[in-house]
């Protein structure tokens, strides 16, 4: 008996190669996203927006089958939308990154989705937490996810520091994203970025001309005007080589 | 006799056996695609959609001249690409929807009900619907644009293209296309998106369709630029009367002629 192949079955699916990223501060959390949504190597969409409103004071990002976690993301919203209704309270983020985690990891072989869920709540303040492809559930103080994340581990990590303010961490997102960009090629165009604190939520646009820069390269020949130095009779001899 | 209860909706029993056809190397049938250039424009006060008029089949023009910018509700039209027979009736079946919703909540429809829906029902079948839509219209909160793709993921953006012959369009669209502009220059820029794909896509060709929506009026512009028109032949290739000799003429007359005879009391029927 042969089976069916999910990945043959979805070939042509539009997809967020992604680079994604949720950072925690004391006030609350930093979210960010690239925007660009490709079908193979054609860009389906270059001004996209990877940070999904989940509820008042919770958002997400998305990464991985741009059906899949924009049907997930719905159904997550209408149950928080429900359990509002019903306890008349605000849900914690705990309970929409439980929703999630539910729902990919209950259906996690027909689904390509990686999601990072991050807000604010009156329990426990600002968090972040990761739900990776399997559909585990991780609270982490940063989570990056999507394709371009594999370039920036190392920085995240020589970078990230407890106690920042708002303006320090939306500094390290937007420059954690630019590198991101710039080596994944499934990965580009604007930054988008949301700030969600008590007071509110606050959406951030980078454009693509105006993202940071870092080091670029430069002439790899050295100028006409070099010349090698005498070799020093006193330093490293070259290693003897059979004629 | 057996009978076994099968539930609604697709049946996919006969995938297994046709992969291992496939794998056999047997050709499978071929569904008509639309293989299109089909977009849509956000402008000052409603949206413009465009649609080519090829049908094919494999290699084959299956239709010169067929429509693929389908009616949802008045005020909100959808262009089909993909699976032509898919397009036809998802978007037929969101249409009669649109028409219950409207009537049970007594308010004009909204074009991200139609989207919501479409999208909902595209994922539910995982793909298997071929169905790759432009959706545009203009509802109470202004004019909107979405593209929805065969696995049900949408997106929203002032101008779109979708078909095989996207690519030509978007570079037209990508070129001169510029926020608020007027009822003409949107339909100028469509018009030149489709024609792009029509020239330089081979599953496009034919005609331009074009629809503008907007909040108090809908035009179906129906063959609006008709730049593939056949000319008359400059020579006429009839073979000239009496080129076969014949042995014998024999008329007959094919008209069937029959007597009715009356018979009996005519039926009262007072």
């Amino acid at each position: 008996m042969q089976t069916v192949d999910m990945q043959q079955l979805k070939s042509g699916e539009i997809n967020l190669g992604t680079s994604i990223m949720a950072v925690q501060f004391k006030d609350g959390v930093v979210l960010g996203a690239d925007s660009r949504t490709t079908s193979g190597s054609y860009i389906a969409n270059r001004v996209s927006d990877k940070l999904t409103h989940i509820h008042d004071r919770i958002y997400c990002c998305r990464s991985g089958s741009a059906a899949d976690t924009q049907a997930v993301a719905d159904i997550v919203h209408y149950h928080l939308q429900m359990h509002t209704q019903q306890s008349g309270d605000r849900p914690s983020v705990h309970t929409a990154a439980t929703l999630f985690e539910k729902l990919c990891y209950e259906n996690k072989d027909a689904l390509s989705a990686g999601i990072i869920v991050a807000g604010w709540d009156k329990d426990v303040g600002p968090s972040v937490y990761n739900i990776p492809l399997g559909g585990g559930l991780f609270k982490q103080p940063w989570a990056i996810g999507g394709s371009g994340s594999t370039y920036v581990y190392g920085y995240c990590d020589a970078t990230y520091q407890d106690g920042w303010d708002r303006d320090q961490t939306v500094e390290f997102v937007k420059n954690t994203l630019a590198l991101a960009m710039s080596r994944d090629g499934s990965s580009g165009g604007v930054i988008r970025m949301c700030v969600i604190t008590e007071e509110g939520v606050e959406r951030l646009f980078i454009p693509g001309n105006e993202l940071p820069k870092f080091w670029e390269g430069v002439e790899v020949l050295p100028p006409l005007s070099f010349k090698p130095k005498q070799q020093d009779p006193s330093g490293p001899v070259p290693m003897a080589v059979e004629a | 006799m057996t009978s076994f209860y099968s539930g609604p909706g697709f049946d996919f029993s006969n995938t297994v056996r046709n992969n291992f056809l496939q794998d056999r190397g047997l050709p499978l049938p071929k569904a008509t695609s639309t293989g299109t250039t089909i977009v849509g424009c956000i402008y000052k006060d409603g949206v413009v959609l465009g649609a080519d008029t090829r049908a094919t089949e494999g290699p084959i023009v299956a239709d010169k001249n067929c429509e693929k910018i389908h009616y949802i509700t008045e005020s909100i039209r959808c262009c089909g690409a993909g699976t032509a027979a898919d397009t036809e009736f998802t978007t037929a079946l969101i249409s009669s929807n649109m028409e219950m919703h409207a009537l049970s909540t007594g308010r004009k429809p909204r074009v991200v009900t139609a989207m919501t829906m479409l999208k909902q029902m595209l994922f539910r079948y995982q793909g298997h619907v071929g169905a790759a839509l432009v959706l545009g219209g203009v509802d109470v909160t202004g004019p909107h644009l979405f593209t929805i793709a065969p696995h049900g993921s949408t997106d929203k953006l002032p101008y779109v293209t979708m078909g095989s012959g996207s690519l030509a369009a978007m570079a037209v669209f990508e070129a001169g296309w510029k926020p608020d502009m007027t009822r003409e220059e949107a339909l100028e820029l469509v018009v030149a998106a489709i024609s792009a794909g029509i020239f330089n896509d081979l599953g496009s060709g034919s005609n331009v369709d074009a629809c503008v929506i907007t909040a108090n009026k809908t035009e179906m512009l129906r063959n609006f630029v008709r730049p593939n028109e056949r000319v008359t032949k400059e020579r006429s290739y009839g073979f000239r009367r009496g080129t076969t000799a014949w042995k014998k003429e024999q008329i007959r007359s094919l008209i069937v002629s029959e007597e009715v005879v009356k018979h009996g009391e005519a039926m009262d029927v007072s």
